[in-house]
């Protein structure tokens, strides 16, 4: 067992993660993607606290779905305030930012 | 741990004692009195309404006489040692004054030896990052850790020795990131500890010092001036943040917190500056200020970066210094650095061609600009410079001359800012053409080695800069707010002679005659150029030294023309003018008085027969650093008379033409204020050179116009025209092809799969065609992909690179 | 990538590992393709099954390297709370059931090359830092009272704030998406 082989997952995950947020149109599969990138860190935190004989990773891993949660119930609250004002939760429509 | 650094630098170590007391290791109580202060304004500000003040004033106070009475125990403490050191020495022993292992603390903070000293050298490798902060604020956690006394020091010759006391550090783990380096810490993998803490010398009590007497005074002054204002509690919350932030970052032990220290210090100025933010010209000042200043921190970060790197992943500055001064850090990373970092005080400090924010600045209440542009915050730089000096020794190669941007930049504004401050009407942008020569002249110090005579002057300059700032303060209140020397002033000295003679006071200091402060320290300065025959000091700059002479008469110059304009003549205003409060006239005599007696602090040794033997240059013996280890020789000139006479005659020679000048103007026309057929008038080339000096150069206008214009217009065009022509050709290439490919592919291959996937990708290549034409498209998603693929980039690099 | 990885598990040849390392190797394969299909699938209620495919499989990874209670929270809190409020979100906003065209953003190509570009520096550092020889050795199950002791004991304040956290998020997710 390497340590490489977990982080190189992850890494795989995370990367996947990305490329998901930054196509997807849909405001749910993003956050779907969100929550791949967070995992990707989880496996990250947990293979290193297991390398280091530390607990310290589980625990954080447990914090980062905590915050996940808090995470997901915010970011469907605006989804659907969107979705409510625009009848669309298509990401990409929401340009208000342009200049 | 005591005797590991002798070597190359063994003659420059002085022998050393540690001082001790429990006022060096609470010195954290002088930043965090005006601190709590701020946050009580903040919190309790509305309740106290007009009486906020009190809160900032008791707060300063306290801290002032903290810092006095620490200063007090430094001097009495190195006073005391001198004897003791003597008297040993005549018994013919060699000493051996202070051993480190004495302290318990010392030993918590031990480190092995060959490792450079390490201000704050916490628990490496503490495997549990909250546990060891908790250690850390626990009783356990503050770690006294002295300095290692030289073994071999005391042999250098010249003049007389001095025991010199070293640094007193006492600092907190702030926070610590994993382990460095692969592996497992058993394999070697250390902890990085960022600590934050207390270093006390003399330079630091010098600056602790100098700001609080001048932030008190302003304290007190403001109480009256700025009686009434709409944001009174706000103005009083950031004075005292302002306050607190400069002394924090004259404590520094690492580059981060001077970096935290030089930031909050920015972002109160631009609270203050913009004071008055209803008026347009005040935002924009104070936003120009903030905006030249991120130029300027640019530098600073990288500087510090390659610091970091440079000193073995070090932020503490006496171990950044150790490494620069025992050749650890290679000459190209010093060279780097100090040209980062050089940018950073050309920005903070005013140096030529960043100066531009600072007379705009005046744009914020009168005592904001005594207290943050003329006495502390411009002076940040110096003091940066002043704290990793054998980095800029080391990297501008100070003695040897052939590359020395630091003296040059210094040179070129003592001159520069000088000529400006001819051309301006309002006396505050005078005053902050003149801070920004001077400041410049003590950049050039420290450029040609004279670290004390620059620090000597940062000290002098405060209190008569100071005095003349609220001086001005107190003739715009006279004067309805305006500080218009030409329409509103003149002939003011009978009928507000505590601000006359305060004025006169301190800018005789300014102009720099005897015996007033400025005369010793600019003399100083002159002769540490070297320039001057039998002066040896660390170079031979003679071009420097007549910039220096040239700006000292300019100086004269522009500040005769000020005070002849504002105290003699008619009256050209239109108000009453009467004497200001005693609130206000108070802060000023005191300011005049220490810019008298300051100067004294150092005059030359062998002045005033005996007395310069025994009083003489006290300054230089307390404030500068211990030496040896983490610090350079300082090479001191040798006071020379003539040049002294020389300077001055320049400078009453100066002053008596422009005396002369406005004499004849006023015995033809009484109210007149400069010729209307004078030269500017008569001389093409003068007229030409009056509204070169008029447009400042034309700086701003290469700012605004041709470097942002330049950049926004053609960068924008250049965009544009490669999305028209040449992406859009590509995408409408590919987008046809790939129909085209697909239709082909239809035929023959698969049509259920491949050519839906085909034809998306061409309607989606044109598509993005359509999307690429705009720069600015809004979309949140694309400027997320630039994000991450810039980050991902900039990863790249340091992996490849570090 | 994929059969790199399995190569990897795959490698070391030690009896103990021979098996964790078959487990692996087919538990990594599951994740990505799950991750792959989810981020390019066209129905909506699809790709969220993909992600409790890959939930999941993070999980049996969790167990795999000895973290249990992390696994079981990581099922319970996952996959039956966050996928069932990502389920509801799709329902209420009225993702189209049956497959959707348009579900993913035109720039499709910027999004690969920043990922790939992203993957290929992330793998090379990993590899660079831990190579092939930094090995998991000697593990075992940490045992949930540890993390129970860790977390009551020195992790109490970031507990706490998470605490806080969370019922800042409930109210935060109840004014945002109020009907008013």
């Amino acid at each position: 067992m390497l340590l490489n082989q977990y982080l190189l997952l992850a890494a795989a995950l995370f990367v996947i993660g990305v490329f998901g947020v930054l196509t997807r149109r849909n405001g749910v599969l993003v956050l779907m993607s969100v929550e791949l990138i967070l995992n990707a860190v989880n496996i990250n935190l947990v293979a290193f606290g297991t390398f280091h004989g530390d607990i310290a990773g589980q625990v954080f891993a447990l914090f980062v779905i905590a915050v996940a949660a808090a995470e997901v119930g915010v970011g469907l609250a605006i989804v659907l305030l969107i979705y409510r004002n625009r009848r669309s939760i298509d990401v990409a429509e929401a340009n208000l930012m342009k200049g | 741990m005591s005797g590991s650094f002798t070597g190359v630098f063994a003659a420059a170590a002085a022998e050393t004692f540690e001082p001790s007391s429990w006022l060096f290791d609470n010195i954290w109580l002088v930043p965090a009195m005006p601190a709590a202060s701020f946050v009580l304004i903040l919190l309790f500000g509305k309740r106290f309404k007009d009486h906020v003040h009190w809160l900032g004033i008791a707060t300063v106070g306290a801290g002032l006489v903290f810092s006095l009475a620490t200063a007090g125990a430094w001097i009495s403490q190195y006073e005391s040692e001198q004897t003791h050191h003597s008297e040993e020495a005549v018994d013919g022993e060699i000493i051996r004054v202070v051993d480190a292992e004495e302290d318990g603390h010392a030993e918590e903070g031990d480190h092995e030896e060959g490792i450079a000293p390490r201000g704050c050298n916490l628990e490496e490798n503490t495997q549990d990052l909250f546990a060891s902060s908790e250690y850390a604020l626990g009783a356990g956690g503050l770690s006294t850790v002295e300095y290692a006394a030289s073994e071999e020091g005391g042999e250098g010759e010249g003049k007389a020795e001095h025991v010199k006391p070293d640094p007193v550090v006492n600092c907190l783990n702030w926070f610590e990131v994993g382990s460095f380096g692969s592996g497992t810490e058993a394999q070697g993998a250390r902890s990085l500890a960022f600590s934050i803490g207390t270093i006390v010398d003399g330079q630091s009590l010098m600056l602790l010092v100098v700001v609080g007497i001048v932030s008190f005074l302003v304290h007190v002054y403001s109480s009256e001036y700025v009686k009434g204002d709409r944001r009174y509690v706000h103005y009083y919350a950031f004075l005292s943040l302002f306050t607190a932030s400069i002394l924090f970052m004259g404590l520094a032990t690492s580059t981060l917190q001077l970096i935290v220290g030089w930031e909050l210090v920015g972002v109160c100025s631009f609270a203050l500056i913009g004071h008055w933010w209803e008026e347009k010209p005040n935002s924009d000042a104070a936003l120009k200020a903030f905006l030249t200043n991120r130029v300027g921190d640019i530098g600073l970060l990288v500087g510090m970066i390659v610091l970091f790197f440079g000193a073995g992943q070090s932020f503490d500055i006496l171990t950044i210094n150790h490494a620069a001064v025992s050749g650890e850090m290679s000459q190209t990373s010093m060279t780097v650095a100090s040209l980062c970092l050089l940018t950073a005080v050309m920005s903070k400090s005013g140096q030529f061609i960043l100066h531009t924010w600072l007379p705009d600045a005046m744009a914020g209440p009168t005592p904001v600009s005594a207290l943050i542009h003329a006495a502390t915050m411009v002076v940040a730089g110096i003091y940066m410079v002043g704290r990793l000096y054998p980095v800029f020794w080391e990297g501008m190669n100070i003695p040897g001359s052939s590359f020395n941007a630091l003296a040059f930049v210094g040179a070129l504004t003592t001159v520069g800012g000088g000529a400006l401050a001819f051309v301006q009407r309002d006396i505050k942008k005078i005053l902050a053409y003149s801070t920004v020569s001077q400041l410049g002249y003590m950049v050039l110090a420290l450029g040609v080695g004279a670290w004390t005579a620059a620090m000597f002057h940062l000290f002098t300059h405060a209190f008569f800069k100071g005095c003349l700032f609220l001086g001005a303060g107190s003739l715009s209140h006279a004067c309805h707010h305006s500080f218009d020397i030409k329409s509103e002033m003149g002939g003011l000295r009978t009928k507000m002679p505590v601000t006359f003679a305060t004025f006169m006071i301190a800018s005789l200091a300014l102009a720099g005659l005897f015996p007033f402060a400025g005369f010793w320290s600019k003399d100083e300065i002159l002769v540490g150029t070297g320039g001057f025959p039998g002066t040896d000091a660390n170079g031979t700059y003679t071009v420097l030294l007549i910039m220096g002479l040239i700006a000292a008469a300019m100086t004269a110059g522009y500040m005769t023309r000020a005070i002849w304009l504002i105290f003699f003549g008619e009256y050209r205003g239109h108000v009453q003018p009467h004497e200001s409060p005693r609130v206000m006239t108070i802060p000023l005599v005191i300011l005049a008085a220490l810019s008298v007696l300051t100067g004294f602090l150092n005059f030359p040794e062998d002045w005033f027969g005996g007395l310069g033997e025994r009083y003489g240059l006290k300054f230089e013996q307390w404030v500068e650093p211990g030496g040896g280890d983490t610090f350079h020789v300082i090479g001191h000139g040798d006071s020379n008379l003539l040049l002294a006479v020389v300077a001055s005659l320049l400078a009453i020679g100066s002053a008596v033409f422009v005396w002369s000048y406005y004499q004849r103007l006023y015995a033809k026309d009484a109210t007149a204020t400069e010729y209307t057929d004078g030269l500017a008038s008569r001389s093409r080339i003068a007229r030409a050179g009056h509204v070169f000096l008029e447009q400042k150069y034309f700086l701003d206008i290469i700012y605004t116009d041709i470097i942002v214009g330049g950049i926004k217009g053609p960068v924008a065009r250049m965009a544009n025209w490669i999305n028209q022509n040449v992406i859009d050709a590509v995408v409408n290439f590919a987008g046809t092809s790939s129909t085209a490919v697909g239709r082909f592919v239809y035929r023959f291959i698969d049509q259920g799969t491949i050519d839906g996937a085909v034809n998306l990708s061409g309607t989606s290549a044109s598509e993005s065609g359509q999307v690429l034409r705009r720069v600015q498209t809004g979309r949140i998603r694309q400027y997320a992909s630039l994000m991450f693929g810039a980050a991902t980039l900039l990863a790249a690099v340091f992996i490849l690179v570090v | 990538m994929i059969s790199t990885l399995v190569l990897v598990a795959q490698e070391t040849g030690n009896s103990w590992d021979l098996p964790a390392n078959i487990a692996f190797g087919i538990i990594s394969v599951i994740a990505i393709g799950g991750a792959l299909r989810m981020v390019t699938t066209n129905n909506v209620v699809h790709a969220a099954l993909y992600l409790l495919v890959v939930l999941a499989s993070v999980a049996a990874i969790y167990i795999l390297l000895g973290a249990e209670f992390t696994a079981v929270t990581q099922v319970l809190v996952y996959i039956g709370a966050i996928l069932i409020l990502l389920l509801f979100g799709v329902m209420l906003t009225r993702a189209k059931i049956g497959g959707d065209e348009e579900l993913d953003y035109e720039q499709r190509w910027m999004g690969l090359g920043v990922s790939v570009l992203l993957f290929v520096v992330m793998a090379y550092s990993l590899w660079e830092e831990f190579g092939s020889d930094t090995r998991l050795v000697g593990y075992e199950p940490q045992r949930t009272a540890e993390v129970a002791d860790s977390v009551f004991s020195t992790y109490i304040v970031p507990f706490e704030a998470v605490s806080v956290l969370l019922l800042a998020a409930l109210i935060g997710a109840v004014v945002v998406a109020r009907r008013d």
